[in-house]
C-alpha cells in the first residue's frame, strides 16, 4: 500500500492503460460477434434463403400435423366411388362402408362438407353448390376434357379453372375435377386411425364400449387391433425405440467395459512404461477423432444396417471419450487407500478390487450415466444414417414428404423418450452414488 | 457409519457377526446387479444382432475390408489427395461455420435464458420454471429433427443444420451457464442495483465479469461437439463436408481418393480444434500465468 502513495504517478498510468483496454475489449468482443454472425449470414445466403423458404410446406406441415383429411373419389370412367382416409389404401374403406357424411342413391352421390357445402357426384356431371357463391358444376367427357359451368361474372382466385381441370379450393374442402376422376378432400381434426383401422370390428367405438367389450374376454384381439394398426404401426414404433435405447444401453455400457481396463494402460501411476502409456493415450484420441459419424459409415459397410452397427459406433467412439476420463480419474486416486489395502497383504487383483475401483466408482458410474442419455440423441441420429430405431422411421416419415401426422408423432415420442432417458440416468445415478457412500 | 452409530456393538464378536453379515448383504446385492447387468447386455447384444442386417460374426471379418479398400486406393492415388483436399476445403468451411454460429447463437440463447432461470438474477422469478422447461426441451429435442424438418421447408444447406444445432446448444449450454449462475456472488448484482442500474446493466456488469470464463469455456467444449454435430447433419442434407462425404462414398468405388481425402480432412480439423480448445479451456479454468496481473 505504501507504493501507492510514493509511486501513484506510473500507476495512474498503468491502470488507465487496463481500463482503456478493459472498455475497447467491451466493444471489441460484441462488434467481433456481430461481424462475424454477418459473415455467416452473406456466407449462407441467409437472404437468399429467405424468398426460397416455402410457405406452403409450411402450411402443408402445419395442417397435416394436426389434422387429416378424407378423400372421395370418382372413377369417371367406371363411375365408381371410393373413400379412403388421407387417400392411401390402407386407409381405405371397405366395400360397403361409407363415412356418414356420404349419401349414396344409385348413380348419385351426395357429399355434404357442412356450413351449407354440398357436392353431388351425379351420373354425367359433378356439381358444388357453394354457399355466397352458387352453383358449379363440371362434366368431364374423354373428348372434350372438363366443361364447367360457373355462376355469372368473374372467376375467383380459389377457383383454378383450365380445359383439362377443374380445382375448387374453400374453407370447407377441395373439389378437384379432372378427364379421369373427381376428388373431394373433407378436413378433420385431429389423428386419423390413431387406434384401429376401419377393417377392424372396434373402429368407431366409444372407450366405454370398448371397456365393456375388454371386459367380457376380447382384450386381447383389441390390443392386437391397436398393436398391428397398419396406419401408425404402433408396433413397428415400439420396437423401433426400443432398438433405439438398445442402441444407447449397448454402446455405452460395452465402451464403459472396453474402456476401463484400457485406462489403466495411459496413467502415470498405473503404467510405468511411457512408450505404452503414450499408445494408448494416442489410441484414445484417434478413436474419438475419427467421430461417430465415420465409425458408422464403416461400420454400415461391414455390419449392414440395423441395431448392431449403431451400437457398435457408439460403443467404439465412446471408448476413447470413456479412455480419457478414466484414467484421468485414475491418475487423480488417492495412493494411501491402495497402500492400506496392500498393507494387508492383498494381492494385486485385490489391491486394485478394493483400493482403487471403489475410489472411481462415483465418477465412472456418473459418467456412464451421463453419457447414457446423450448417446440416446446420437443412437437417434445414428439411425437415421444406418437405418434402424426410430431415427430411421422418422427420416422415412420425412423423405415421403406427406405423412406429417407421423412425424409429428415420432417427434413426441423421441423426446418424450429422451426425457425420460434423462430423468432415468438423474435417478439411477443419484441412487447408485449415493448408496456407495454409506458403505464404504 | 450409520450402522454404528444406530445400533452400538458391545463385543468383538457382535461386532464381526455384523460386519459379515453387511458384507454378505453387499455383495450378494452386488453379485445380482452384476448377473442383472451382464445378462441384459448378453440379451441386448442377442436382440441387436438378431435385428441388424448382417450378423456380428460375419461382419467382424468384413469391418477392416472397407478402410481397406478406401486406403489401398488412397495410396495409389496419392498424388491427387492434396488436390481433392483443397477441392473440399470450402466445405469444410461451411461446417465449421454451421458449428461456430450455432455456437455463438446458442451461447447468446442459453446466456439470456440462464439469466432468466437463475434465482437472485431472474427478473420475473415466478417464470424460472417455465424456462428451465424451454430449456430441457430444447436439449431433448436431437438436433436431426429439426434439421429434416426445416430441411423440407427452407431447401437443403446450412442454415436448416445451424438453426437445429443452435437451439440444441440453447439447452444444453443454459443448464451448464445456470449451474454456473448459482456459484456467482450476487454482492455486484446488488451494488449495481441500488445505484439504479437495469436488469441488463445488472447482469451485464455485476454477473457476466464475474462468470465469463466458465462460459467461455463451455462454450468451447460444445464448439467441439457442435462440429461433430454439424459433420452429421451434412450427412442427412444439410451441406457442409458431411453431405460431400455422402455424395463421394456413394459413388463408390473409383472414388475412394475423394472420401479419403474428406476422412482425413475431417480427423485432422476434429483433432486440431479439441487441441486448441482443450488448451484455450485449461488456461481459462486453471488461470493464466501471463494474465495474473491484468
Amino acid at each position: 500500500m505504501t507504493t501507492m502513495d510514493i509511486n501513484a504517478g506510473p500507476l495512474k498510468g498503468q491502470m488507465d492503460r487496463l481500463f482503456l483496454r478493459k472498455r475497447l475489449l467491451n466493444f471489441a468482443i460484441p462488434a467481433a460477434i456481430v461481424l462475424y454472425l454477418g459473415y455467416v449470414c452473406f456466407a449462407f445466403d441467409v437472404l437468399g434463403l429467405w424468398q426460397r423458404a416455402s410457405l406452403d410446406n409450411a402450411r402443408t406441415l402445419v395442417a397435416d400435423s394436426y389434422s387429416y383429411k378424407t378423400h372421395v373419389t370418382r372413377d369417371n370412367r367406371s363411375g365408381q366411388v371410393t373413400y379412403a382416409i388421407e387417400g392411401e389404401r390402407k386407409g381405405e374403406y371397405p366395400d360397403g362402408m361409407r363415412p356418414a357424411w356420404v349419401a349414396a342413391t344409385g348413380d348419385t352421390t351426395v357429399i355434404d362438407l357442412e356450413d351449407g357445402h354440398v357436392v353431388r357426384f351425379g351420373p354425367e356431371t359433378i356439381e358444388y353448390d357453394i354457399p355466397g357463391y352458387g352453383l358449379v358444376s363440371a362434366t368431364p367427357s374423354r373428348s372434350k376434357g372438363v366443361q364447367a359451368v360457373l355462376p355469372e361474372g368473374e372467376v375467383p382466385e380459389w377457383i383454378n379453372l383450365s380445359k383439362n381441370r377443374l380445382a375448387i379450393t374453400t374453407d370447407a374442402g377441395r373439389l378437384t375435377v379432372t378427364r379421369n376422376r373427381a376428388e373431394v378432400f373433407r378436413y378433420f381434426m385431429g389423428w386419423e386411425l390413431f387406434f384401429f383401422t376401419l377393417d377392424s370390428p372396434y373402429h368407431g367405438m366409444g372407450a366405454g364400449a370398448l371397456l365393456g367389450r375388454a371386459l367380457s374376454g376380447e382384450a386381447g384381439a383389441i390390443v392386437n387391433d391397436v398393436w398391428t394398426n397398419k396406419m401408425w404401426r404402433h408396433g413397428d414404433v415400439a420396437w423401433a425405440i426400443g432398438e433405439t435405447i438398445l442402441m444407447a444401453f449397448l454402446g455405452t455400457f460395452g465402451a464403459g467395459l472396453v474402456a476401463l481396463p484400457l485406462a489403466f494402460l495411459g496413467t502415470r501411476n498405473f503404467m510405468p512404461v511411457g512408450l505404452v502409456r503414450f499408445a494408448t493415450r494416442r489410441v484414445f484420441d484417434f478413436v474419438r477423432g475419427v467421430d461417430s459419424l465415420i465409425w458408422t459409415v464403416v461400420l454400415a459397410r461391414a455390419f449392414g444396417p440395423g441395431p448392431l452397427t449403431g451400437a457398435l459406433a457408439i460403443l467404439i467412439t465412446d471408448t476413447g471419450t470413456f479412455g480419457k476420463i478414466f484414467s484421468e480419474a485414475l491418475e487423480n486416486v488417492d495412493e494411501k487407500q491402495i497402500e492400506g489395502v496392500a498393507s494387508t497383504g492383498a494381492k494385486p487383483i485385490q489391491r486394485y478390487r478394493f483400493g482403487v475401483i471403489p475410489q472411481i466408482t462415483p465418477v465412472l458410474l456418473s459418467q456412464l450415466l451421463y453419457f447414457l442419455e446423450s448417446n440416446t440423441r446420437s443412437a437417434t441420429i445414428i439411425g437415421a444414417i444406418t437405418g434402424g430405431g426410430i431415427g430411421l422411421l422418422l427420416t422415412q416419415a420425412i423423405i415421403t414428404q406427406k405423412d406429417w401426422e407421423e412425424v409429428a408423432y415420432y417427434i413426441v415420442l423421441i423426446v418424450l423418450m429422451v426425457m425420460l432417458m434423462d430423468w432415468f440416468s438423474g435417478w439411477l445415478r443419484k441412487r447408485l452414488i449415493k448408496g456407495d457412500e454409506g458403505g464404504h | 457409519m450409520a450402522d454404528l452409530t444406530t445400533h452400538a456393538p458391545r463385543t468383538v464378536d457382535e461386532i464381526r457377526t455384523q460386519y459379515t453379515e453387511l458384507t454378505r448383504r453387499k455383495r450378494l446385492y452386488g453379485g445380482v446387479l452384476l448377473v442383472l447387468f451382464i445378462a441384459m447386455m448378453a440379451a441386448g447384444f442377442r436382440t441387436a444382432d438378431d435385428r441388424n442386417a448382417g450378423s456380428f460374426y460375419d461382419g467382424i471379418h468384413r469391418i477392416l475390408d472397407y478402410p481397406g479398400e478406401v486406403l489401398a486406393e488412397a495410396s495409389q492415388k496419392a498424388a491427387e489427395l492434396p488436390g481433392h483436399m483443397v477441392h473440399f476445403f470450402p466445405a469444410l468451411i461451411e461446417t465449421l461455420n454451421i458449428a461456430g454460429a450455432a455456437t455463438l447463437l446458442g451461447a447468446i440463447g442459453g446466456t439470456v435464458l440462464s439469466l432468466l432461470s437463475t434465482r437472485g438474477m431472474a427478473p420475473w422469478p415466478r417464470l424460472i420454471p417455465v424456462f428451465r422447461r424451454i430449456m430441457d426441451i430444447c436439449r431433448a429435442i436431437p438436433e436431426i429433427v429439426v434439421a429434416l424438418v426445416l430441411i423440407y421447408l427452407l431447401g437443403g444447406g446450412p442454415v436448416p443444420a445451424m438453426i437445429a444445432i443452435a437451439l440444441h446448444t440453447v439447452g444444453s449450454l443454459g443448464k451448464l451457464f445456470s449451474e454456473v449462475n448459482e456459484n456467482a456472488s450476487l454482492k455486484p448484482v446488488e451494488g449495481l442495483y441500488s445505484t439504479g442500474a437495469s436488469w441488463a446493466q445488472r447482469m451485464w456488469l455485476g454477473v457476466i465479469p464475474q462468470v465469463g470464463p466458465n462460459y467461455v469455456s463451455y462454450a468451447l467444449l460444445r464448439f467441439e461437439i457442435n462440429i461433430r454435430a454439424s459433420a452429421i447433419l451434412g450427412f442427412v442434407g444439410a451441406g457442409g463436408i458431411g453431405y460431400e462425404l455422402k455424395n463421394s462414398m456413394s459413388w463408390g468405388q473409383g472414388r475412394y481418393d475423394e472420401a479419403a481425402a474428406i476422412f482425413i480432412l475431417l480427423f485432422a480439423s476434429i483433432v486440431v480444434v479439441d487441441q486448441i480448445s482443450g488448451s484455450l479451456r485449461d488456461r481459462l479454468t486453471h488461470g493464466a500465468r501471463k494474465g495474473a496481473t491484468a
